[in-house]
This record gives C-alpha cells, structure tokens and sequence, in this order.
C-alpha cells in the first residue's frame, strides 16, 4: 500500500485540475462529488497506510530527483512514518468531511466550482506539507497552503474589506515564511542537505545548547508563529473568517494552523537540544494562549470567537512544545482538530439558518430550531472547556501537568487561560441557543436545521469529540496512552534527552481535581451572567474599562500600522522622492543642463568679428611667451 | 553557414525585405516580425535540445569546448610595427548564452505579437524592429569581443529611435536619458577593449586579437602589456587592471540596472511602448548581467574576487532599494520597472558569492526575470491600450470585469513575488543559498547581505499584492464611465501571448533542472576561473 502514496497528494490536484477548468461548465452536483472523491480517496489511501504500518523508521519513497546543484541535492521525496501518518488522517479525514459540508453550505455560491478547485489544491498542498522528506518540499506546501488561504479568505473579493484580510494573511504568513527560510539556508550550510532522514542523526550527535542549533530553531519557530498565528504574529488569523466557514474550521482550525506545531514536532531532535528556543517557545505560546482567550472574552462575532479561542488552544500546543510535552502537544492538535472543526462547522450551521447574521447580540434562544446543530456544538464545547471524558479533557490535562512539573507559575498562568476558555466559550454558548431570540422577524421566519450534507459532518466530529481522548489516557487514569507509544519511533531520540514525566498519581489526580473543578466554576459564573440575568453585551459597554482593552484586540493592528507601516511608506517615499529623483535623477539632469549651459555660454565666444578673434590670438600668444620665457 | 549566423540575420534580411515592400502591405509587415520570431524560436530550442553537456563541453575560457561555433576571419590588417590587426568573424555558445539565446527568441515572439498596439510608421517600427533583433542575438553569440561590441552598440541605435519616436508624452527625454547612460558607460569600455587588444596575443597566430576567450587566459598576455596579470600596471595611480574592471561593470551595471545606475530604466519604461518595455526588461537587462559574466568576471577573475564584498553589496542595496521605490509608486508601469531593479540586484548578489548555488540562481533569475518581466509588461500594456491609463487609484474591481485577464495578472504577480512552484522562487532561494553559504564556503561574501536580500521577497509580496488588492479587489469602480466599455476582457491572441510565458514560468519551477543541468557544465568551469 506504501507504494500507492504518491496518489494521496495526486488526487486532490486531479480533483483541482478538473474543477479548475470545468469550475463554469460542469454541474455543481458533480463538481462537488468529484471534489469529495478525490479528498475521500485520499483518505482511503491514508487509512490503509495506517493500518499496515509497522516500521520502526521512518520510510522514505524516492519519487525523483529533483535538483541537483554544486553539493546540494534536492529529491522529491515523501516520508512515511507515524507523525506523517496522524497529520495525513486528519487532513483527508477532516478534509473530507469538510467537503461534504461544503457541498450543502456553498450551494447558493456562484463561485461554486472556484471553491473546490481551491478547496482541493489546498488539500494538495497540505498533504506535500506534512509527506516532503526534506524541508524544501516542506517549504513548497508551506507557501502553497498560504497561497490557498489567501485565495479563500478573499474568496468574496468584490468586498474590499475581505481582500485586505486575505492580503494581511500572505504578508504576515510571509514575515514567518522568512524566518523558516532563512532556517532552512542555516540548515543547508550546517548539515549540507536538506533531507529529514540525513539531519536528524546528525542532529542527535551535537552537544545540547550548541548554538548554531539554537539558531536554526528560533528561525523555524519564526516560521511557525507567521503559520501558526502566535505573538507577535497572529493578528491575521481571526481577520482570516472573512473566508467561507468551512475554509476557516479546514484551514484556520484544523490543518493548515497547525502547520507550525507539525514542523517542530517534526524537528523534534533539533529543538530538544536547543532548550534556549524551548523556553522561548513556551513562553510565546503561554502568553498568546492567555492574551487571546482574554480577547476572546468579549467578541460579540460567533466566527471571531472561536478564531480567539483557536489562537489561544494553538497557543497551547506551543506551550506543551516549550515544555517538552511533544506527545501532548501533537494530541492536542488531533483532538483540537475534532472539536475546533465541530464548533466551526456549527457556527456555520448557525450563520446559514440565520441568513448570514454573525452577531451573536442578534441570535439567541436557537436550541430549539437547531436541535443537532445544539447538542453538537456543546459536546465540541464541552471538549474544549476540558471536562472528562471529552477529547479536550486527555490533551490539555497532558499539556498542562507537564507545564507543572517544568514551571509552577507558567501553570498557574495556563490553568487560568483554560478557565477562561471554558468561560468565553459557555458565553458564546448561551449567547447563542439560550434566551430569547432577538434577530428580525424575517430571520426568525427563516430558522431552519442544515441539510443532511451538513449536520452529518457533524455528527461525525462530535463523535469523536467525544471518544478521541481515548487514544492518550494516562496511566494514572488507567489507560496506557496509545498515542504515546504509537509516536515513540519518531520521538526515540527526543526522549532520550528530555526526562519523561515523572508526577505520582496522586499529584496527577490533583491537578485534574483543580482543572475540572475550576472549569465547573466558570461554566457556572457565565450561566448566571448570560443566562440567570439575560445578559447581552451592549456596544457601549464594551467599549468602556477593561472590556474596551479586550474588545479591541489590545490595539495590536493599530500598533503594527503605527510602528511598521507608517515608516515604511514613509521611507519608500523618501527614497523615491528624495534619492531618486532629486538626488540620483537631480544628479543626473544636472549634469546635462550644466553641460548645455556651458556650450551656451561658450558658444558666445563665436561672435564673427574678425576684429575679437584676432585680439583673442594676441592674447594668447602673448600668454603662451610669458608662460615659457617667464615662469620656466 | 551555420545555425548561429543563421539565426542572427534572418531579421536583417527580413528587415530588408520590409524596407523594400510598398507601403500598402504595411499590415503584413507585423506578420513577418512574428514569423522571423518563430523561425528563431525553432532555431533556438533545436540548438537547446542539441545542446551538449560534460567535461568537453564547458565553454567559458575553453575556445574548443564552445558549441555550434562559426569562424571566418573579418578583418585582417598589416599597422606596421603593432603587427597585424586581427578581428575574427567567431560565434559560439556555451552554458551561460544558450538558456539566454532562447529567452530572447521567445521574448522577440512576445514583442512581435504585442506589437499589433503600433498604429503609425509601420514600416520604420518593424524594421527598427528587426535589426535590433539582429544585434541583440549577436551579442549573445560573439565570441570577439570587438564583434560583440559592435552587436552591443547595434542595440543602441534601433532602442533609441523605437522608445523616442513610438513612446509616450516624455519620450524624447527617456530616449536621450537612456541613450546618453548607456552610451557613456560603453565608450569607456572601447578604451579597454583597445587596452586588452594590445595585451592580449593569439597563442597560434603571434598577432594581437580581440578573441574574448583568449583574454581569459593569463597566459596569453603579453608581459608588459598594459592588462597583464603580471605587470601590475597603474592607470592614473590606480592598478590598471581594477580600473579595466570597474569601467566594464559599470558599462554593464548600467544596463541591468543596478542602483544608483538604474534612474533611466523607470523613465524609459514608462514611455516606451509595450513591445519595446517587454524587450527592455526581457532581454536588454540580461545582455548587462551576461556581460557582467562574460566580460567583466571571466577577463578580470582577480579583479572581481577582491571586490566581490563590493559587487554584493550593490546586489542587495538594488533588490532592498528598488523594492521600497516600488512599494511607493502609483503609476502600474513605473512600479513594474522598479520590481525589475529589485530582482535583477539578486543576480548580482548570486554571481559575487561566486558558488555553484549562487550563480546557477543567478543564471535562473536572468531567465525566469526574462520571462515574468514580459508578462508583467504586457499586462500593464493591457490596461494600457484600452483606457491610455495606468494610474493606479484609477482601477478597482477589475476582477469581476475582466476575469480571464486578472487569473494571469494573479498568476505574474505571485509567480514574480516567489512562490514556490514558479521559476522566480527557485532563482531566488538558490542566489540566496550561493550568498548565505558564501561565508563558509569562500569568505567572500557575509551572510547579512543574504539576510537582507531575503527581505526584498517579503517586500516583493508586499507591493505586489497591494497592487492586487487595490486593483483588482473590491467593488468595481473605475475613472471614468466609458472605460467599463473598453476596458473588455482578453482577446485570443492576448491569451496566447500570456500562455508560453506563464507556462515556461511554471515548467521552470516545477523542472528547475531543465536549465540548471544545461548550466551546469559551465557554471563550474566559470568557478575555476576564480581558484
């Protein structure tokens, strides 16, 4: 089955050919169809892999060479191993019931065909992402994954504001873009190759600490905070749900994301031996979990939300990196990637019934009108919150006791972002399905549940919502965490060099009593503030206090136009106005006007009298008499 | 007659023949320009397909190892006691003008077709046309350099009169500006052609030559020659042979162009016609970068090892320079012309690192630049001839109007802004690869001049897409009423002139080997010029 790998990334780029030239020809039905095959078969492929793989290395399938230039030698190749195998589950299985998805919530979109074809090349994109055996071909679907996302974000460019979301998305994906490549030259210089399977064991022999590593990391992780919307970068991302939902729980929730936690734990070696880069990264990803949950606290847009709420959860899995938790961290993505993708595609349910309204100030009260698009969106709630035995529960409690046992005040910090979760997130709840309905009678006439297209997806992440946690219990819970030792090949020399866990159950019990207990506490201070009393966040309100700080997203946008926009238009205009062309051009007109001048004058000298030429003579032949009589 | 000869007069006899028809088949005389650029097409890709690589075919400082070479002795005559005055009639090819002889065939196609815009003179256009086509092919395939010269200044004349007597409102200062730069950079490089000559002797002849390939081995200088290696002779009190490089690469910078060198490129680009900005940023600027590889490196190696700090740090002040300059300009012509100050500075920084990474990117973007220019060129010349405006803030929302149209202008703009998967990223990553490993590899070159070049990418993408946004993006709205009308989408031979450069665009960032195996012979032999 391993041969076949080269289809999994072929399939979606046959389904982008043909949608792409037949987006204005084929029916919508078959466009549609076609899409989802590609993305399902894909699937079938990975599915299959999964169930025949046993290696204990990684499997490189040489496909070509690609480029071969002085010392340097690039092969297109993929690598199969069980970190690959996980992201490409995720990608074709999440993929494709978000093409299912799409196929009911797109259908009234004239650009039908447009959407899948991009849809798809996404698709492709991400898999050469997480199947390249080497950093270039990781690089190659690392732009093209932002190419995709820009085209989606601004997939309704005739709005001006939609295509400045898209446009600020590529450039800030680009800053990161940066750092990974210049990551990436580092890498080529050090090691000479570019290829996984050559770096990392030459990677395992270096000395922890070694700065040239220390170097390459940071870079990387550069790359992933522009990808993975971290500090300082990660004012795109909740600008990005201009883009149609099921783009944002695809792209902005469940893959594309968490782009940058797969290539750290991809790098694994190269970042437990630099643990400079390790403490950066928790402390970045602590603080972008804390700061966008805060953020998140008062968002009134249902989309914009949950796009905090992902910032934050992805700040998370950082934080679990920077303590070294790399099974933890990459859990929390796979179970993230279940409800995050859940409450998105519900969110989108919502949007649909609601004609478009995103104001949760305006919805209310829809338990009863969307009964599966509810009950759904609370188990992916409840998963996130983090109360046992949903998927959130397993991942996060993994994060966090790590995070314990490195640093108590970076847990004290954590536990409060994660009871703010559960605060922001049971608002948004309420908000949404209990209380009264207080949208416009039209909207209250259109209330109606999604197609089967759409709620079956959802039945589908809610189940696993619910049971995806099982794959990482913990010993302490009686489990044997099956992701743990599934992971440990590709981990081998990680853990090696980073202690493992080392709590007694009894503190590991205590922290779980103190999570889910102050969980609880917060579920319940929301309920009484947004259900007991009825409350709804007035604009006033918001704008007034702590909440004003919070409700406009700490004025990080307006600080980036004030810090780097303004001075760099403003040294573009001085080198075209003042280098150019005054000085360069000013320089270079100068010259001509002084040399057309000068013949000017010089020409005067020309007047046609005989009578000054021959003054001129004598002056001369006297001057040149003196000149070699007198002075020599 | 070889294929070489062949493919440099073909135009010139065409051009002949348009001079010679009757005024009233002006209308075909377009057809002929196309014709001449197939037939050179085909000539070109043979040549490529027959194109051999390995050990005995190395080119750069081996006479024997050129490929499809032609020889004919020009100009022979006894001056007395300086021996005999020996100008040969010699073509060739190797790795570094093959890619490029293909390039200009394809672009002269480009300018063909897009030259259905001229509306007057047809006959003085097409014709002017053709011999600059001539020229342009013979500087790439001399090997004397007084051969390769008089092709050089051939280019001049015919530019001259197509941007001052074709172009726009201000098109007679952009001609005399851009005549009066290039010319003033090239007579100073007569001076040392004159000076190599009298250093340089033929090893079987015993006569002074202008054989460019003979000046690349020291040993063919005569010992107190005023360029001979050993000499150390001064010029002024500067050493005469890093005088006789800087004149050259200055006379070549000038052409790339490279800042502070570059102020005529905006202004001659704004006011030429479409066809001639398309040859300009196609063609012309890579015949300064093949001149700076050919002549300036290859004759003066010592010279330009000692200053490649020097020669890098230009690189990146043109790719940081030109890109801010973009990000400040309003008229779509003048930004695309400042883009092109932007990514010809990475051939330079690619070339000074002198690895085999750095130039083979060096050699791509020249190629890739070729093709991406045109079509940038050619998309402003869109708009261009259907509203005779290019002001930015004019346009919004053309993207529901001319859809076919904005799918190549996404696709120029991201394939010029490097993404992956277009030809530009690959020459972008390897120049700066060559630069960033520089430092361990050679010393020549520090790894910050990398680091900074890198920023050029991301201010690449910011201007680029800006222009995207503002546009294209949005509600459609434009000037005036009337535009909405002519303002109509692509027609079929506006698309098929943008199909073969997207396509080659693509072809190259997906098969990068299809040039860089080609190069690769003499890429390395060009290294060893350096050792």
């Amino acid at each position: 089955m391993i041969d076949l790998v080269w289809l999994i990334p072929l399939l979606p780029f046959i389904g982008f050919l043909i949608n792409g030239l037949g987006r204005n020809v084929l029916p919508k039905p078959l466009i549609g169809t076609i899409a989802s095959l590609a993305v399902i078969g894909s699937f079938a492929i990975s599915l299959s892999i999964f169930l025949t793989f046993d290696a204990a290395q990684p499997q490189v399938i040489h496909l070509f060479d690609w480029i071969n230039v002085g010392s340097l030698s690039i092969p297109f190749a993929f690598q199969i191993d069980q970190l690959s195998i996980m992201m490409l589950l995720i990608i074709t299985g999440i993929g494709s019931l978000i093409h299912i998805y799409s196929a009911g919530y797109m259908s009234h979109d004239t650009g039908f065909g447009k959407f899948f074809a991009y849809l798809n090349l996404f698709v492709f994109f991400m898999l050469l992402l997480v199947m390249g055996s080497n950093y270039v071909i990781m690089f190659i679907g690392w732009e093209g994954v932002g190419l995709c996302s820009y085209l989606l974000i601004g997939f309704w460019y005739s709005n001006g504001a939609y295509a400045d979301a898209a446009k600020k998305a590529f450039i800030m994906n680009r800053i990161g873009d940066l750092g990974f490549l210049l990551g990436v030259f580092l890498i080529i210089s050090t090691f000479g190759s570019v290829s996984f399977t050559e770096i990392f064991p030459k990677a395992a022999g270096m000395v922890s600490g070694d700065a040239t590593l220390i170097l390459i990391t940071i870079l990387l992780f550069i790359g992933a905070t522009g990808k993975s919307a971290q500090l300082p970068l990660f004012t795109w991302l909740p600008d990005a749900m201009a883009g149609p939902t099921p783009v944002s729980a695809l792209i902005h929730a469940a893959t594309m994301v968490t782009a940058g936690i797969y290539m750290i734990a991809r790098s694994n070696i190269l970042f437990a031996l630099s643990p400079v880069t390790l403490d950066i990264i928790a402390v970045i990803g602590l603080l972008t979990a804390v700061v966008a949950a805060f953020i998140a606290l008062t968002q009134t847009d249902i989309k914009k939300v949950l796009a905090y709420s992902t910032v934050s959860q992805l700040g998370y899995m950082f934080l679990g990196l920077g303590v070294g938790a790399f099974t933890g961290a990459f859990f929390h993505v796979l179970t993230h990637a279940f409800f995050k993708a859940l409450l998105f595609l519900g969110a989108g349910s919502v949007i649909h019934a609601m004609s478009n309204e995103q104001d949760m100030r305006n919805m209310g009260g829809l338990r009863k009108k969307l009964p599966i698009t509810f009950l759904t969106m609370l188990i992916g709630t409840i998963a996130i919150a983090g109360l046992p035995p949903f998927a959130g529960f397993f991942s996060k409690d993994e994060i966090l006791a790590h995070v314990y046992e490195h640093n108590k005040l970076l847990w004290i910090i954590g536990l409060f972002g994660a009871f703010l979760t559960a605060a922001y997130m049971f608002r948004m709840m309420f908000l949404t399905f209990w209380g009264n309905f207080r949208g416009t009678e039209d909207q209250k006439h259109h209330l109606h549940e999604s197609p089967v297209s759409m709620t079956f997806p959802l039945i589908v992440l809610a189940i696993l919502s619910i049971v995806g946690g099982f794959m990482g219990v913990p010993h302490a819970l009686g489990g044997h965490h099956w992701l743990n030792e599934y992971l440990s090949p590709v981990l081998a020399a990680t853990n090696n060099i980073l202690p493992a866990l080392s709590l007694d159950h009894a503190t590991e019990y205590m922290l779980m009593g103190i999570s889910v207990g102050g969980v609880i506490i917060s579920i319940i201070i929301a309920y009484v503030k947004y259900v007991s009393k009825g409350y709804v966040p007035k604009e006033e309100e918001l704008q007034s206090g702590i909440s004003k700080l919070s409700y406009n997203k700490l004025y990080l946008d307006e600080l980036y136009t004030a810090i780097i926009q303004k001075p760099l238009d403003a040294l573009s205009a001085f080198f075209f106005k003042v280098v150019d062309k005054s000085g360069i051009d000013g320089l270079v007109n100068g010259l001509g006007k002084v040399s057309i001048e000068a013949s000017k004058t010089l020409r005067l000298l020309q007047t046609g009298n005989v009578g000054f030429y021959i003054f001129a003579m004598v002056i001369g032949i006297v001057a040149v008499l003196v000149y070699s009589f007198i002075i020599i | 007659m070889g294929l070489l000869s062949i493919l440099i007069f073909v135009p010139l006899l065409f051009g002949l023949t348009i001079l010679l028809l009757p005024k009233k088949y002006s209308q075909s005389y377009k057809y002929f320009t196309v014709a001449v650029a197939v037939i050179q097409l085909a000539i070109t890709a043979y040549l490529y397909c027959q194109f051999q690589t390995g050990a005995a075919f190395t080119g750069v400082n081996q006479l024997d190892s050129y490929q499809f070479k032609e020889y004919l002795p020009w100009i022979r005559l006894d001056i007395g006691k300086f021996g005999a005055l020996q100008i040969d009639y010699l073509l060739g090819v190797d790795g570094f003008s093959i890619p490029l002889l293909f390039l200009s065939a394809l672009v002269m196609l480009i300018a063909a077709l897009s030259s259905w815009e001229i509306k007057e003179n047809h006959k003085g256009y097409f014709s002017l046309m053709m011999l600059l086509n001539t020229a342009i092919m013979g500087v790439f395939c001399a090997l004397d350099i007084f051969l390769f010269y008089v092709f050089y200044e051939l280019m001049l004349l015919p530019l001259y009169f197509l941007i001052g007597i074709w172009g726009g409102v201000r098109r007679e200062y952009a001609a005399i500006k851009f005549f009066l730069y290039t010319l003033l950079g090239s007579v100073f490089m007569l001076l040392v052609i004159a000076g190599l000559y009298f250093s340089v002797i033929d090893p079987l002849t015993g006569n002074h030559t202008f054989n460019m390939v003979h000046m690349m081995n020291p040993q063919n200088y005569v010992p107190d020659g005023i360029f001979s290696f050993l000499a150390h002779q001064d010029i002024l009190g500067i050493p005469a042979r890093l005088l006789g490089f800087i004149v050259v690469f200055i006379a070549f910078a000038i052409k790339v162009p490279i800042v502070p060198f570059h102020t005529w490129l905006p202004d001659a680009h704004v006011e030429a016609p479409t066809p001639i900005s398309i040859i300009l940023a196609g063609v012309l600027l890579k015949v300064g970068g093949y001149g700076i590889i050919r002549i300036a490196y290859s004759i003066f190696p010592d010279v330009a090892l000692n200053l490649s700090f020097y020669i890098g740090l230009l690189g990146v002040i043109s790719i940081l320079y030109g890109a801010m300059v973009a990000l400040a300009q309003t008229d779509l012509k003048r930004l695309i012309a400042y883009s092109s100050v932007s990514h010809m500075g990475f051939v330079l920084l690619g070339l000074a690192s002198l690895t085999s990474e750095g130039i083979s990117g060096a050699m791509m973007q020249m190629i890739s630049h070729g093709f991406l220019s045109v079509m940038l060129f050619f998309i402003v010349g869109v708009v261009y001839n259907r509203v005779h405006d290019r002001y930015i803030y004019n346009f919004r929302g053309l993207a529901t109007h001319m859809p076919i149209y904005t799918g190549f202008v996404m696709i120029a703009f991201f394939a010029s802004l490097g993404l992956p998967g277009f030809s530009a990223f690959i020459a972008e990553a390897f120049s700066l690869i060559g630069a960033f490993n520089s430092e361990s590899v050679n010393g020549l070159i520090p790894r910050w001049m990398a680091i900074l070049g890198s920023f050029g990418i991301l201010l690449g993408a910011a201007y680029l897409l800006w222009t995207l946004q503002r546009m294209f993006f949005g509600q459609l709205r434009v000037k005036e009423e009337n535009w909405l009308i002519k303002l109509k989408d692509l027609n079929v031979r506006e698309i098929l002139t943008l199909v073969p450069l997207a396509f080659f665009a693509i072809l190259l960032g997906v098969i990068p080997s299809l040039v860089f195996n080609i190069i690769n012979t003499s890429v390395n032999q060009f290294i060893l010029l350096f050792t």
